[in-house]
């Protein structure tokens, strides 16, 4: 049983010098079998083995890590969470993400940080604007938040943007989600792996993947660093290496993985209260509760799993950060990574039964899989526990590319590629 | 960011070339009698290799010529560099 956080266990573990805090999950070997396996230990497979387990009643499973939970892209995001996308779909989707994050804190009894500081998305040109109207409309239908900001709303909203008619890429206007914000990424990840784990669930790191096992068209289990693993159901959310998965099952994805940059400057006093995104010109910024400007970049054109990105793509972004908000010309940046993120050629997941029996993908989040973590683990869980996706995830399923019923989201993703 | 050895042109900075994806993806002969599977596996399909890659590349602001490259996308090195129409080198 875990004991509850709340304000009284903050006083009586201040006065022990904290040095008496339960552990927030076990450590455990791996059994040698579960009745599903989750691969990967990021905020999307966490909370997809934090539903199975709550919602699902199946405790018996696992999930593997290669390296330390949410080390991977759900350490390496900027913490954006939107649902202003453009098709039903997506809406119902990201939407049923941003419903569940509004009361995550409290159910997963640890302060993830939601922080519904809005999400304002910039427009540069006329095209840009047509869009971004058409987009309010269509998010409006869907019961989704949104309203057209005209220049002087956006300067009023941020004053720090230079709004001059006479920059290269002028501000023409913008809209707003004021549900939107940010959350603390590592918190989500430690939320839920403490969540599962109190119901049972192994969280096993630092334990690879080598291989996956088929009989057939039915898996039978994993090979990994720590021995074989044996399941009838396995669930992938491994998102750039979704690939590499793939083809130990034997499978071909639609996904290319590239770099996705982001960085952040030193910590200074708040100076921007909200996220502004701005995709025409590649540049998005926001500040986290640190202080620091949490500023995203773009991805690269080629395929690579360096997890560095060029140089290029973070002097255009901060160029473009620059034009926008002359205050920040003396910022000095902290550090700089990269993500490897696996995208899809409509620009939205995959979260799918596949060709093999008991092996189910949660991939193709591409840019932006952060914001939809809840949501993406709780309809994964749904697919993997009935082997039948949930309604809200029926569009996003692999044979789309065989339909042809795609669902082109290239303009609402926050970074064009 | 690397430096690409282009075939007609020489050493130059990568951000002068820009990437065409997988290389030597065949265009299917009889379009027509395709399957819906097959088409699927043309257009979307991806080997999205961890490693040894062979891929396209153009030199958009330099001869823009297209050519192939051998990358390793695990550490970003490039192997060999090769025209179009040229079998790539054993690896």
């Amino acid at each position: 049983m875990k004991n509850k956080y709340s304000i009284f266990s903050l006083i009586k573990n201040a006065l022990s010098g904290h040095e008496n805090w339960q552990r927030a999950w076990r450590d455990p070997e791996p059994k040698k079998e579960y009745d599903a396996i989750i691969i990967g230990g990021g905020g999307h497979g966490l909370a997809t083995a934090y539903y199975l387990a709550k919602k699902h009643k199946l405790t018996n499973i696992a999930v593997v890590e290669k390296g330390w939970i949410g080390g991977g892209n759900t350490g390496r995001n900027t913490t954006i969470i939107r649902s202003n996308y453009l098709w039903d779909a997506s809406a119902g989707l990201y939407d049923h993400a941003l419903k569940i994050w509004e009361g995550l804190s409290q159910e997963l009894n640890y302060n993830v940080m939601f922080s519904q500081r809005g999400v304002m998305n910039l427009a540069h040109n006329l095209q840009d604007v047509r869009d971004l109207k058409r987009r309010t409309h269509a998010n409006r239908l869907n019961g989704i938040d949104a309203v057209w900001l005209n220049t002087e709303e956006v300067k009023k909203f941020c004053p720090i943007i230079n709004t001059s008619p006479d920059i290269r890429y002028p501000v023409l206007g913008g809209t707003l989600q004021k549900r939107a914000g940010t959350a603390r990424h590592d918190a989500v990840a430690w939320g839920y792996a403490r969540g599962a784990d109190a119901m049972g669930v192994d969280i096993i790191q630092n334990c690879e993947v080598k291989g996956i096992k088929r009989n057939g068209d039915q898996v039978e289990g994993i090979e990994t660093t720590k021995g074989f693993i044996k399941s009838k159901k396995i669930g992938v959310v491994a998102a750039g290496h979704s690939s590499v998965l793939a083809n130990m099952a034997g499978i071909r994805l639609p996904l290319e993985s590239k770099p996705l940059q982001a960085l952040v400057s030193e910590p200074v006093k708040p100076i921007i209260d909200t996220v502004v995104m701005s995709n025409a010109v590649h540049a998005y910024v926001s500040q986290s509760d640190k202080g620091e400007l949490v500023i995203g970049a773009g991805t690269d054109s080629y395929v690579s799993y360096t997890q560095k990105g060029s140089h290029n793509i973070v002097e255009e972004t901060l160029r473009a950060i620059l034009e926008l908000y002359p205050i920040f010309s003396r910022m000095k940046m902290l550090r700089q990574w990269g993500g490897i993120v696996d995208i899809c050629p409509d620009a939205s997941p995959i979260i799918s039964k596949t060709q093999i029996k008991g092996l189910y993908f949660n991939c193709g989040w591409g840019t932006g899989g952060f914001k939809a973590t809840p949501g993406s683990g709780d309809l994964f869980a749904h697919t993997i526990a009935n082997d039948e996706p949930h309604k809200l995830n029926a569009a996003f399923n692999l044979n789309r590319f065989v339909s042809g019923d795609l669902v082109d989201e290239h303009g609402a993703a926050a970074v064009a590629h | 960011m690397f430096i690409i050895n282009c075939p007609y042109c020489g050493e130059r900075d990568q951000t002068e070339f820009s990437c065409g994806g997988e290389a030597h993806i065949e265009r299917p002969k009889q379009p027509t009698e395709l399957s819906d599977d097959q088409w699927a596996e043309y257009l979307f399909m991806r080997k999205n290799i961890k490693g040894v890659q062979f891929e396209r590349w153009n030199h958009a602001h330099g001869c823009r010529k297209w050519f192939n490259m051998v990358r390793d996308t695990s550490n970003d090195k490039i192997q060999a560099v090769y025209k179009m129409g040229e079998k790539p080198p054993v690896k």
